[in-house]
């Protein structure tokens, strides 16, 4: 730890806080600031990832013993609903782009993003889209058709009440979201890089939100017609899902499937890539096969929409479709193959020190692995006739979710959480946290395995104590109140370390990528003189002399003045509230559809005054 | 604010005039009338959609590059537009496979 | 963000919308509206694929009887000739003309709304004829739904253009800040185009693919 904490000051003489910010609730709620939207987005995505764990101790509580009646079968259904949605839409994506706030402007040396308000309004309207999709647990009930809503229960003939309405115009305003944050994402990392840095110098972490983002930006249209659909089924009296009317229930499978494959690309590329920034720095080797992992990456994203009949095999699509689509999802193993063999070949004679962030890290690779094996087992259609709709399913997401994503996203926090705040995380408290979360991960998700295989089907509310399955149920539960704990002994570690955590320089980690050349936390200007870059490692570079560059010396940043190239002052973009207002508009939209017309179009209004006012905003 | 000669066209690179506006406009006019003329004589059979895919596809090229510049930006606006287009292009064939040719 | 330099005698263009202090030299919001538009490719996309997978569902409204070649090749040439009009109002706010850019953009607008009411009327006469967006068929409620789309994103455009002549009277707009007038001129471009694959696909290809076959050759 104290080896951590004199490392090789970068930037900063001092510790702690540069500049005292105006930490008003009214700063927040105008900001424009990307760190500031990175820690609103982590603060808020940990809520729901609570809320989420809640829904699921409840379902694996009521699943605790045979004829179990904690939960009556209705509950049950919008549980087991709204903790896919919840963990999929409210923790995990913004989790994702928390990271894609806090870390990429500063990984390319940008001083934000190329549309701050843009990018406020994302956050916004986020949280506007997380209160219509759990409306219903206050009023009407919530969505209980299952996170993808099969049609046709999904009509309003089989779903009278408003849950599935909340889930369609909830989902839609969260597609909103997504999408101006990835249009935002794609624009900057394109074109606010900082000189000398090529695409191929990009740190993974920014490969990966780049096609991330792309995979955003052309998947999100596809479910955005579907709910469109759904919405008109239910609202107007079209028939697009439904068979009396002429319509097929089995397009709302392939559109929600068009845009649901590429989504789970969304919710795990991201993770490779911090776990691909933090295997480097703490094997004290440069990731190995830099180009490969970004090339894997990218074929990931071409070929997740290739494949997406492999979530229908069981639906009868003929031999022909299995075919193609069962190879082209063998195929989508190799990529992933390859990147599991770089992060190898990176640990491989490192130097290797085991911080939770690592622990973290390591511990996805091997956990994905399982969750991978069962996938690629996934990709056999015969095999999917008994596993589909089974529990042998529920294992693999969670293995690729939890293990993978989650394990990933709290290596991150524990990798990044310096930056933000300017104090370490406690290292002790933070590997009790792992080995909790390891150890009850594997116990809770582990014999899921076996109960797919026993046919232990899927979102059934109870069971019968003659089926067999009534001991890995059991094992199951207790698993998840292992990690439970391991979660509280998280919180616990976060709120008493941005107070009392031993203070963290610029460069704790000794790391070679753009970020940890600034204060932690940074100023707000972020640079004060844009670094200028000569390859994947400008901080190893600069700080141990490159291997192959003349210009490494040149330019590396120094702290302390606020001034920038020119002695000229930075100019920030100021903070508005334009983008809450037109978040807002979206809202008043979406209940005014849901409750009573004539707001809806006083809310297009409203959103009409939030963008012309945006637009005509003077840029201070 | 500084000197310029007007938006992008101060940038070093050619510029249609508006004289070659038009004349792409008249060629839009022309390939539409041609289409309309496939469909309306009956003589091309089957081979009436090829043909239709082709002449629509130019038109859509057409404005691309001239209309909207692309002939003349970077190219990675183009790489952008028509990634996408092969993407919706690509799922479109899907659904129609999967819906009228193999399957459901 | 940079802050944009002033002086006199630098050949550079250090103006945001020029793309100045960007990696690839292009402007931030003309790089958004293309990624944007790939996105609406998808959109249209899967609105045009739902439309193949369901036109074949037409029982009593055969698309043949319906969709109307000649009325709609004139205001699929009507939308042509405002992407003419539109290229020809950037055109004039790049030269600095800033009259010729406001009559050229109320040209514009005034050929969308022109598509907008053939558009509308074609529509009441199907309503009226039997073919709805509800109740009749999938035919019906994907061309509605698909063709209907399309209208939002002409009126937002007309929109659009309108207020740009707005600004222009009230703020101006200098040749600089010509951007302004592309980026509209990209998304109205963008629709246009739209219109030709819907054009082709919905009214060509469904009207031949339906249409009853013919007596002695």
């Amino acid at each position: 730890m104290a080896a951590i904490a004199s490392a090789p000051h970068f930037a900063q003489e001092h510790g702690g806080h540069a500049k005292e910010h105006d930490n008003s609730l009214w700063s927040w709620v105008t900001t424009v600031d990307h760190k500031r939207i990175g820690i609103l987005y982590g603060v808020s995505s940990f809520l729901f990832f609570l809320l989420g764990g809640i829904e699921a101790s409840l379902i694996r509580t009521q699943l605790i013993v045979p004829n179990n009646r904690l939960v009556d079968p209705d509950t049950f259904n919008q549980l087991t609903t709204m903790h896919a949605l919840t963990m999929v839409f409210l923790a995990l994506m913004p989790l994702t782009a928390a990271f894609f706030n806090i870390a990429v402007p500063l990984m390319i040396g940008a001083r934000d993003v190329a549309f701050p308000r843009l990018n406020a309004f994302s956050y916004w309207t986020f949280l506007v889209g997380a209160l219509i999709l759990n409306f219903g647990w206050i009023y009407g009930g919530s969505p209980d058709s299952g996170w993808f809503a099969y049609a046709n229960i999904t009509s309003r003939q089989y779903s009278p009440g408003p849950g599935m309405d909340y889930y369609t115009l909830g989902l839609q305003v969260l597609g909103v979201a997504s999408m101006a944050a990835a249009l935002n994402f794609i624009v900057t990392i394109l074109n606010m890089r900082a000189p000398g840095m090529t695409l191929m110098r990009m740190p993974v972490f920014v490969w990966m939100t780049l096609v991330t983002s792309i995979l955003i930006v052309l998947a999100f249209p596809v479910i955005t017609v579907a709910l469109i659909f759904l919405a008109l089924d239910r609202m107007v009296g079209t028939s697009f899902f439904n068979p009396t009317g002429g319509g097929d229930p089995i397009l709302w499978q392939h559109l929600f499937w068009i845009f649901g494959h590429p989504e789970v690309y969304i919710l795990i590329l991201p993770a490779m890539g911090v776990v691909s920034e933090i295997l480097p720095t703490f094997s004290r080797k440069p990731l190995f096969g830099y180009h490969f992992v970004v090339y894997s990456g990218v074929a990931i994203g071409f070929l997740a929409f290739g494949v997406w009949s492999h979530h229908m095999f069981a639906t009868g699509l003929g031999p022909i479709a299995d075919s193609g689509f069962a190879l082209a999802t063998m195929l989508i193993a190799i990529p992933t193959g390859v990147k599991i063999f770089n992060w190898i070949g990176t640990l491989w004679d490192g130097a290797i020190r085991f911080t939770t962030a690592m622990l973290f890290a390591t511990a996805f690779i091997a956990v994905f692995i399982v969750g991978g094996l069962s996938g690629v087992m996934h990709a056999s259609p015969p095999a999917v006739l008994q596993q589909s709709a089974t529990y042998f399913i529920v294992a693999h997401i969670h293995y690729v979710l939890f293990g993978g994503t989650i394990f990933g996203l709290f290596g991150g926090i524990y990798y990044w959480f310096p930056k933000v705040s300017g104090r370490l995380l406690s290292e002790s408290a933070g590997k009790v946290h792992f080995w909790l979360t390891m150890v009850g991960m594997n116990i809770a998700f582990f014999p899921m395995h076996f109960l797919g295989l026993d046919g232990m089907p899927r979102r059934i509310y109870t069971y019968g104590a003659d089926m067999g399955w009534s001991f890995w149920n059991l094992v199951s539960t207790l698993g998840v109140y292992l990690i439970i704990v391991g979660t509280l002994i998280f919180i616990g570690n976060i709120v008493w370390s941005v107070r009392s955590g031993v203070v963290a320089f610029s460069d704790p980690w000794d790391a070679a990528t753009l970020e940890w050349s600034i204060p932690s936390p940074p100023p707000e200007h972020n640079f004060d003189r844009i670094p200028v870059v000569a390859s994947a490692r400008p901080l190893w570079d600069w700080k141990y002399g490159a291997a192959h560059s003349h210009e490494s010396h040149a330019h590396a940043p120094i702290a302390g003045a606020q001034h920038g190239d020119d002695g000229e002052h930075i100019h920030m973009p100021n903070p508005s509230y334009w983008p809450l207002v037109t978040a807002v508009g979206l809202a008043v939209i979406a209940f005014g559809i849901l409750f009573w017309i004539p707001m809806a179009i006083f809310g297009v209004f409203l959103l009409f005054f939030g963008i012309n006012s945006w637009a005509f905003e003077p840029a201070g | 604010m500084a000197e310029h000669t007007g938006g992008a066209a101060s940038a070093a690179h050619a510029h249609p005039t508006i004289r070659q506006y038009i004349v792409v406009a008249v060629i839009l006019t022309i390939i539409t009338a041609v289409e309309v003329a496939v469909f309306y004589i009956h003589w091309f059979g089957v081979f009436v959609y090829p043909i239709l895919f082709v002449l629509s596809a130019s038109k859509f090229v057409l404005v691309g590059a001239y209309y909207m510049h692309l002939k003349y930006d970077p190219p990675v606006m183009t790489w952008l537009f028509v990634g996408g287009l092969v993407i919706a292009t690509a799922t479109i064939g899907g659904l129609w496979a999967l819906f009228n040719g193999f399957g459901g | 963000m940079t802050a944009s330099h002033a002086t006199a005698t630098t050949h550079v263009d250090t103006s945001p919308d020029s793309g100045y202090g960007t990696t690839l030299r292009i402007s931030h919001r003309k790089l958004l509206m293309w990624a944007f538009l790939a996105s609406d490719c998808m959109f249209f996309g899967t609105l045009i694929a739902n439309f193949i997978t369901y036109f074949t569902r037409n029982e009593g409204t055969s698309p043949f009887t319906f969709l109307d070649i000649p009325y709609t090749s004139v205001s699929a040439f009507v939308l042509l000739m405002s992407s003419l009009t539109m290229v020809i109002a950037l055109a004039c706010i790049q030269r600095g003309d800033e009259i010729g850019m406001r009559i050229w953009l109320v040209a514009t607008a005034l050929l969308g709304s022109v598509f907008l009411g053939g558009q509308y009327f074609e529509f009441t006469e199907f309503y009226h004829k039997g073919m709805q967006l509800t109740g009749v068929n999938l035919f019906s409620s994907a061309f509605f739904t698909l063709t209907g789309t399309h209208g939002l994103h002409v009126t937002v455009g007309v929109i659009w253009l309108l207020s740009l002549v707005v600004v222009s009277f009230t703020k101006g707009i200098k040749s600089s800040e010509s951007l302004n007038v592309e980026i509209a001129g990209l998304y109205w471009h963008f629709v246009d185009v739209v219109w030709i694959i819907i054009f082709a696909a919905v009214y060509l290809v469904g009207n031949t693919m339906t249409a009853p076959p013919l007596r002695g050759g």
